[in-house]
C-alpha cells in the first residue's frame, strides 16, 4: 500500500477534536449555538471555541458574564424554548456556583412537568488536576452529575472520543454533561472530517485481554492501558473498557467481560470514596457474582481536595503505577 | 526592628517611625499628628499626614517588588500553577487596609497577593507557598490562588470567583455578634460583581446593617472579556443604591484617594452604620494570568501605556519627591531593603522541604472539641 493511495489517517488534538464538532455541529444545525465566559472573543481559555466567533458571529457565539447559574439557566430556558444550546462552564469545579439549575431545573423540568419539556441541552466542561491548580480548579465531579435521574453524562478518554461523544451530546434530546480532561487537551488521535458519533451509552473494549477487566474512565484509560502493559510482565492479559458514557453505564458490555476475565478493577481520578467507580464495581458484582475469582477493586484518588504543591499533587492523582500494584494486589486476595 | 510576630521588617532612615509603627501594627498608628501640615493632593478633611504617604507607598512598593520577583519566578518555570498578578492595582489594597488592624479581616481574590502583602504578610511563609513548600502559608496546600493568614485576619485569596462576598458577610456577621468594633472588607472584580453571590451578600450585608465594606476593584476586565461586554453599566458602584447602601467611586491609581474614601466607608462600618460599596478604578498591567500584559489580542498596547502613565507607585513617588515628603536617595534605598527582604524570602522558600506524602490526608477535618 502506498502513501499516495492511503493518506496516513488524520490526526489531530483533543481540543481540536471538539472545535471541529462544534464547528460542524453549528454548520448542521441553525438552532445550535455556544454561550459561555470568554467563548467568543477569546476562543475559550482552553482553545475550544478558537475560531468560532468569526465564522458565525456574535449571535451564535456568545461571551457571558461571569454567572455560571445565569448561564447554565440561560441553556435550560433556551433548550425549553426549542433551541440546541451548548455551554460552557470553564471548570467543572465551577459548577458549584450553577448547581441548582443543573440539578432541579436542567434535570427535572421533562419529568416533572410529564414528559412535556425537552431539553437539548449539552455542559461543556472541564476537569482533572495534574496542573497544579489546588483544590478548586482541579476536580473530576462527575459522580454527582451520575446520580440525579434526567441527566446523561459523558467521558471522552481521547480525541476520536470526544467529537464524536460531543456531537451525539447535542443531538441527543436530553440534557448531556461532557466532562473533558485538561491534561488530554493536547492528545492527537486519529479523528474521521466528517461529523460522526458515538452512541451514548455504549462502552468500548480499547485493549482486549483475556483474564483481568480494567473499567476506566476519561483519561485513566490510557493510565490502564499503560498498567495492562506492565502487568503483562506478570502473565496477565488485561482487557481494558472505557465505558465513554458513565450515564447512562454500558453495564453489559463490563459484565461480559468480566464472565471472561473473573477479576475487574475501575478506574477513575476523582475521589474513590462515593465515586462513579463504586457503582461501576457494584454493578459488576451484582450481575456476575458468580464468575468472580476476587474482589472488585476500585482505584481513585484519596479522600483529600486536590493539593497544590506538585510534591502532593503527584501522589494524589492516581497513575500507571498505582493501577497495577493495586491489581497485583486483588491477585493476591483471589478466592 | 523586631514585629515579635511576624518577624523582622527592613528600616530606611526617613521611614522609620512610620514602618516601626506599622510593624507592630498598632491601631491607630495612622493618626499621630502630621509631619507635614499641607499635604497638597489631600480631598477630604481626613488626616492624612506624612506618616500616611510613607505607609502607603511603603505597602505599595511591598506589594509591587513582591509581585515583579515572583512574575519572573513564574515565567522562569520555577512557580508551579498560575499567578494573577496585581501590578497596577497596589493603590487599592495599600489605600485601604491603611485603616485595617490585625483584628480586621479581609476576603480576598484570586489576585491575591497583593492584599495579604498589604495586611503585613510575611514574605517567608508566602513565597514558600507559592514554591509548594510545607513552609508555606497553607504548607504547600494552597498555593497562590489559596493564600491566607487566618491570624491576619486574611481569609483567604479564592479561586472561585465571587466566593469571598458570602464570606466576608459571615465575618462581618461574627465581628458584630460579638460587639467588636472590628470591620470586613470585601475585595472582588468588576467581574465577580456579574456573579449572584455578590448581590445576595450585599442585600444581607444591607439588610442586617453588617460592619463590611464591599471593594470594587474595576480593572477594565473580567479575563480577557472588556467590561462593557459583561455588564451594561459603566459603574459598580451604581449596585449599591438598589441594595441600600452607598456607593462611592474613587481613583484607584491614587492611593491617597482610596485611603480616603476607604476610611470614610470604614469608619461608618465601625461606627454600626452598615455596609458600603466602593468601586475603586484602576487597570492590571500585567496578564490576566502571568506577565506579559503587552502585545495581546483583547486590548490595545496604547489602552495599557495610558494607563501605566498612572502607575500608582512611580506616579506617588514622584509626588512625594516633589513635595519634599521623602527624597529619592531614600525611596532608593527604601527599594534595596525590600529587594533584599525578597530575595532572602526567595531562598528561604528554595531552601524549604516539599510536603511529604503523609501530609496529604492531614488537615481534612479538625479535631473536634470546640463546642461548649
Ligand atoms: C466561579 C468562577 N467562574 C469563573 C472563573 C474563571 N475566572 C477566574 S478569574 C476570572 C475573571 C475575574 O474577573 P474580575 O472579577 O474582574 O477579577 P480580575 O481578574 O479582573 O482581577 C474568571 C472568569 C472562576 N475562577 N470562578
Ligand atoms: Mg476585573
Amino acid at each position: 500500500m502506498t502513501t499516495a493511495e492511503a493518506p496516513a489517517a488524520r490526526e489531530i488534538p483533543y481540543v481540536s477534536a471538539v472545535n471541529e464538532a462544534i464547528r460542524q455541529l453549528m454548520e448542521a444545525d441553525p438552532d445550535v449555538f455556544i454561550a459561555g465566559e470568554d467563548v467568543a472573543g477569546y476562543g475559550g481559555v482552553f482553545g475550544v471555541s478558537r475560531g468560532l466567533l468569526g465564522e458565525f458571529g456574535e449571535r451564535r457565539v456568545v461571551d457571558t458574564p461571569i454567572s455560571e447559574s445565569a448561564i447554565v439557566g440561560l441553556g435550560v430556558g433556551a433548550a425549553a424554548a426549542g433551541l440546541r444550546p451548548i455551554i460552557d462552564i470553564m471548570f467543572m469545579d465551577f459548577m458549584g456556583v450553577c448547581m441548582d439549575e443543573v440539578v432541579n431545573q436542567m434535570a427535572k423540568m421533562r419529568y416533572m412537568f410529564g414528559g412535556k419539556a425537552r431539553l437539548p441541552l449539552t455542559l461543556h466542561t472541564m476537569a482533572g488536576g495534574g496542573m497544579n491548580m489546588a483544590a478548586q480548579h482541579s476536580q473530576c465531579l462527575e459522580a454527582w452529575f451520575c446520580h440525579i435521574p434526567g441527566l446523561k453524562v459523558v467521558m471522552p478518554s481521547g480525541a476520536y472520543e470526544a467529537k464524536g461523544l460531543m456531537v451525539a451530546a447535542v443531538r441527543d434530546d436530553n440534557p448531556v454533561i461532557v466532562v473533558n480532561n485538561k491534561l488530554s487537551l493536547g492528545m492527537k488521535a486519529h479523528v474521521p472530517e466528517e461529523l460522526y458519533e458515538i452512541p451514548l451509552g455504549k462502552a468500548n473494549i480499547v485493549r482486549p485481554g483475556t483474564n483481568f477487566t480494567i473499567v476506566a474512565t476519561g483519561r485513566m484509560v490510557h493510565e490502564s492501558v499503560r498498567a495492562a502493559e506492565m502487568l503483562t510482565a506478570d502473565g496477565l492479559d488485561v482487557e481494558v473498557i472505557d465505558p465513554r458514557t458513565l450515564q447512562p453505564f454500558d453495564t453489559e458490555t463490563c459484565v461480559e467481560s468480566v464472565r471472561k476475565t473473573h477479576r475487574a478493577l475501575v478506574a477513575h481520578e476523582a475521589v474513590r470514596f462515593g465515586g462513579i467507580g463504586a457503582e461501576f464495581a457494584a454493578q459488576i458484582q451484582e450481575e456476575a457474582f458468580d464468575y468472580l475469582d476476587a474482589p472488585v477493586g476500585r482505584v481513585g484518588a484519596p479522600f483529600a481536595p486536590v493539593p497544590f504543591s506538585p510534591a502532593l499533587e503527584k501522589h494524589y492523582i492516581p497513575t500507571a503505577d498505582t493501577i497495577a500494584a493495586e491489581v497485583r494486589r486483588l491477585l493476591g486476595k483471589q478466592g | 526592628m523586631a514585629d515579635g510576630r511576624k518577624g523582622t521588617y527592613p528600616v530606611a532612615e526617613t521611614v522609620a517611625p512610620v514602618v516601626a509603627e506599622y510593624a507592630r501594627r498598632l491601631p491607630g498608628c495612622l493618626t499621630a499628628p502630621a509631619a507635614v501640615d499641607s499635604i497638597p493632593w489631600r480631598r477630604s478633611d481626613m488626616d492624612v499626614n506624612r506618616e500616611v504617604l510613607l505607609d502607603l507607598h511603603y505597602r505599595m512598593l511591598r506589594i509591587r517588588l513582591f509581585e515583579e520577583e515572583a512574575g519572573k519566578l513564574s515565567e522562569a518555570g520555577r512557580i508551579p500553577g498560575a499567578l494573577h498578578l496585581y501590578v497596577g492595582e497596589e493603590a487599592v489594597a495599600a489605600g485601604v487596609m491603611a485603616h485595617l488592624t490585625d483584628a480586621d479581616q479581609l476576603t480576598s481574590t484570586h489576585r491575591g497577593h497583593g492584599h495579604l502583602v498589604a495586611k503585613g504578610g510575611d514574605f517567608k511563609k508566602m513565597y514558600a507557598e507559592l514554591f509548594g513548600r510545607s513552609t508555606g502559608y497553607c504548607k504547600g496546600k494552597g498555593g497562590s490562588m489559596h493564600i491566607a493568614d487566618v491570624d491576619l485576619g486574611m481569609l483567604g485569596a479564592n479561586g472561585i470567583v465571587g466566593g469571598g462576598p458570602p464570606i466576608a458577610i459571615g465575618a462581618a456577621f461574627a465581628n458584630k455578634y460579638r460587639g467588636t468594633r472590628n470591620v470586613t472588607v470585601c475585595f472582588f472584580g468588576d467581574g465577580a460583581s456579574n456573579e449572584g453571590t455578590f448581590h445576595e451578600a450585599a442585600n444581607m450585608a444591607a439588610l442586617y446593617r453588617l460592619p463590611v465594606v464591599f471593594v470594587c476593584e474595576n480593572n477594565g476586565f473580567g479575563e480577557f472579556t472588556p467590561q462593557a461586554k459583561h455588564q451594561a453599566i459603566r459603574d459598580v458602584a451604581d449596585r449599591a443604591t438598589s441594595y441600600g447602601m452607598p456607593g462611592l467611586i474613587v481613583d484607584g491609581m491614587d492611593a491617597v484617594a482610596v485611603y480616603e474614601s476607604a476610611g470614610e466607608a470604614i469608619e461608618r462600618a465601625r461606627r454600626g452604620e452598615g455596609p458600603t460599596l466602593l468601586e475603586a478604578k484602576t487597570y492590571r498591567f500585567f496578564d490576566h494570568v502571568g506577565v506579559r500584559g503587552m502585545g495581546v489580542s483583547y486590548r490595545a498596547d496604547e489602552e495599557v501605556l495610558e494607563w501605566r502613565k498612572r502607575d500608582p507607585l512611580l506616579s506617588f513617588e514622584q509626588k512625594l519627591v516633589e513635595t519634599g515628603v521623602t527624597d529619592q536617595g531614600s525611596i532608593n534605598a527604601l527599594r534595596e531593603r525590600v529587594l533584599f527582604e525578597i530575595n532572602e524570602a526567595i531562598t528561604f522558600a528554595q531552601e524549604s522541604p516539599f510536603p511529604d506524602e503523609s501530609q496529604l490526608l492531614e488537615d481534612v477535618y479538625a479535631v473536634s472539641g470546640g463546642v461548649r
